[in-house]
């Protein structure tokens, strides 16, 4: 920034090129160190993305470099998309993740918005509750969440994985929806007021449609984290029938005696397009979730 | 907003005695607002108060829960060389995992913030992709890469002369392959929050600096650094909880194998309550984690809360 303000009195300060440069030195370490680590960070996906496109013959094969494809086929994509129970994990896994996200809205707008704007007694404390909540790991509770769910008779339903995963999703989406309801300046919701509008009706027609960032912040939160939970799915779901991918590419591909490494990969990688999908098309909503957290609280 | 102006106006305004118009609203408004946060306080309270409360009164019960056994499985657990390995693994394993995630991840911020704006954002969308994956899946990916007769890594070891390294099949070696896919799956988050943390500190403050004659070292020491404290302590915080309180990885890369000594709280809490079905036993092995987790919970709320008033 500083750079040609500084070379323009060059003469009087011989500091003036040395710090040109420096400039250009600490670009190029930027850029060396960036790219190491992108190589780092993209090897795995990129390595199941070629094992996915190998035949079980060529995984076996010990010879030559296992980074290349040398036939690749696309025989793991279309079995794996022909397999019954995998089509059904996909279902399973959309059916939860939609039901999820949509009670995990409700209830956070709606709380949010009384927690942000109605105060009642309580409130704060509920509030921070809340922000203690999301800190509560989901690998705490779930052994006594494991029998309250045997209780109800939902241990290998979809529905179990319904009722328990909202634990994992409300309390950061009503973290960061308070965090945004807050920043709505008070004079809109006055003039709403004495326009003679009532809650419910300043709740949908100011609240949310300015607060949209945050909703579409948060339900991509709520998507992620219900896509991706891992640990109640292992817990609750035994049945190959009732499993949502991530358990079902985990413990029925990799099942198989004779490994079927290309098919296992293409699995996992179907089976993360999702919320990859969302985040290459949503990246700056998803990263203003990510860190809505810290930064804005 | 157009429709709120069209709203019949409330009967309570044109009944005049103010006072009690505004008491009944008053209350009323506290009544909604409760209302709307109700179900809210259910999930916090049966979803997650209740189960807590639950599972410490699980972990005072036998093994077939028909007795109250008081601390026995804590005694139990104490006596168990397993269950302190379990506990050197999980602390070995989060505190240097956070370590190396905050290392790498405060690098790249710093890197990333250094190159033309208009690059940023491509290289950004490109490293967070560790942290899209979902974990379980992608660490399917690195297990596939440890395999011990088809490693890749070791054909790129081999290439440049480093013997084949037994990935998932020594202690040492075990762990440091799940350090290494936390980090691997972690860093970027560290990345994206620090690279928000710097982007918010002023540049008037670096363009004194420069004025001063400050070094890039003085800058990063007396500038950068105590404006991003409180960030870096909280995801610092956070992670530690979120590592130490880790699943996914263990599960599918080793399964707390070789010899269960690569098992952390909750993959031995598993194993012991859920594949053994000493319920009781395991609520008390996942109940272990509470200390940690209720200090970093304490110092993170303080963080967040001394952050909000500061932006106030």
């Amino acid at each position: 920034m500083s750079a040609s303000t500084v070379s323009k009195a060059e003469g009087i300060y011989a500091k003036a090129g040395s710090l040109s440069s420096e400039r250009r030195w600490a670009l190029w370490t930027a850029y060396a160190s960036l790219i190491f680590a992108a190589i780092i960070f993209l090897a795995p996906p990129v390595y199941m993305f070629v094992t996915s496109l190998k035949g079980s013959a060529e995984v076996a094969n010990m010879t030559g470099n296992p980074w290349l494809v040398r036939n690749p086929t696309l025989e793991n994509y279309t079995t794996l998309l022909s397999n019954r129970p995998f089509l059904k994990f996909f279902l399973n896994s959309a059916i939860i993740t939609v039901c999820v996200v949509a009670i995990t809205m409700v209830i956070s707008i709606l709380a949010a918005f009384a927690l942000a704007r109605m105060r009642f007694w309580g409130s704060q404390f509920l509030a921070t509750g809340v922000f203690l909540t999301y800190l509560i790991p989901d690998t705490l509770l779930f052994i006594p969440l494991y029998q309250i769910v045997g209780g109800l008779g939902l241990l290998n339903s979809i529905w179990g994985l319904v009722l328990v995963y909202p634990t994992l999703t409300v309390p950061f989406c009503t973290w960061i929806m308070i965090g945004y309801f807050a920043s709505i300046p008070k004079e809109l919701d006055e003039a709403a007021l004495i326009d003679g509008a009532t809650w419910p009706q300043m709740l949908l027609k100011i609240f949310i449609p300015v607060a949209m960032p945050g909703i579409i912040a948060a339900t991509i939160f709520a998507f992620t984290v219900s896509w991706a939970a891992f640990v109640y799915p292992t817990a609750f779901v035994t049945t190959p029938d009732q499993m949502p991918l991530t358990i079902g590419v985990v413990s029925q591909l990799v099942r198989a005696d004779t490994f079927a490494w290309g098919q296992i990969m293409a699995g996992a990688l179907l089976a993360a397009l999702p919320p990859v999908i969302i985040y290459a098309f949503l990246m700056d909503y998803y990263i203003a979730g990510l860190t809505a957290g810290a930064t804005k609280g | 907003m157009a429709d709120g102006t069209l709203a019949a106006p409330r009967p309570a305004a044109i009944d005049g005695t103010r006072a009690n118009g505004m008491q009944r609203f008053a209350r009323r408004r506290s009544t909604i607002a409760f209302l709307m946060a109700l179900p809210l306080l259910l999930v916090v309270l049966g979803l997650v108060a209740y189960p807590a409360g639950y599972g410490i009164y699980l972990s005072t019960l036998n093994r077939r829960m028909t007795a109250n056994i008081g601390l026995g499985n804590y005694e139990i657990l104490f006596d168990s060389d397993t269950f302190w390995d379990v506990a050197f693994q999980s602390c070995v394993f989060a505190l240097s995992a956070v370590f190396l995630k905050a290392l790498i991840g405060f690098w790249l911020a710093h890197m990333l913030h250094h190159i033309p704006a208009k690059g940023q954002r491509k290289w950004r969308g490109m490293l967070l992709v560790p942290w899209v994956i979902p974990p379980a899946l992608s660490t399917l990916g690195w297990w596939w890469m440890f395999d011990p007769t088809y490693s890749s890594i070791n054909y790129i070891l081999n290439i440049f002369a480093v013997p084949s390294v037994p990935w998932l099949g020594e202690a040492w070696w075990a762990r440091s392959a799940i350090i290494i896919v936390n980090v691997w799956y972690g860093a970027p988050f560290f990345m994206i929050m620090y690279l928000a943390a710097l982007k918010s500190v002023p540049e008037q403050l670096y363009e004194a600096a420069a004025i001063d004659g400050a070094t890039s070292w003085q800058r990063l020491r007396y500038i950068t650094l105590p404006m991003m404290a409180n960030i870096i302590s909280i995801t610092v915080l956070f992670s530690l909880i979120v590592t130490f309180a880790n699943y996914d990885i263990v599960r599918v890369l080793t399964n707390g194998g070789p010899r269960d000594l690569t098992h952390v709280f909750a993959s031995y809490a598993f194993q012991v309550g859920i594949l053994a079905g000493n319920i009781p036993r395991g609520a008390a092995v996942s109940l272990f984690m509470v200390p940690m987790l209720a200090v970093c919970a304490f110092f993170v709320l303080r963080g967040v809360t001394r952050r909000n008033k500061e932006q106030m």
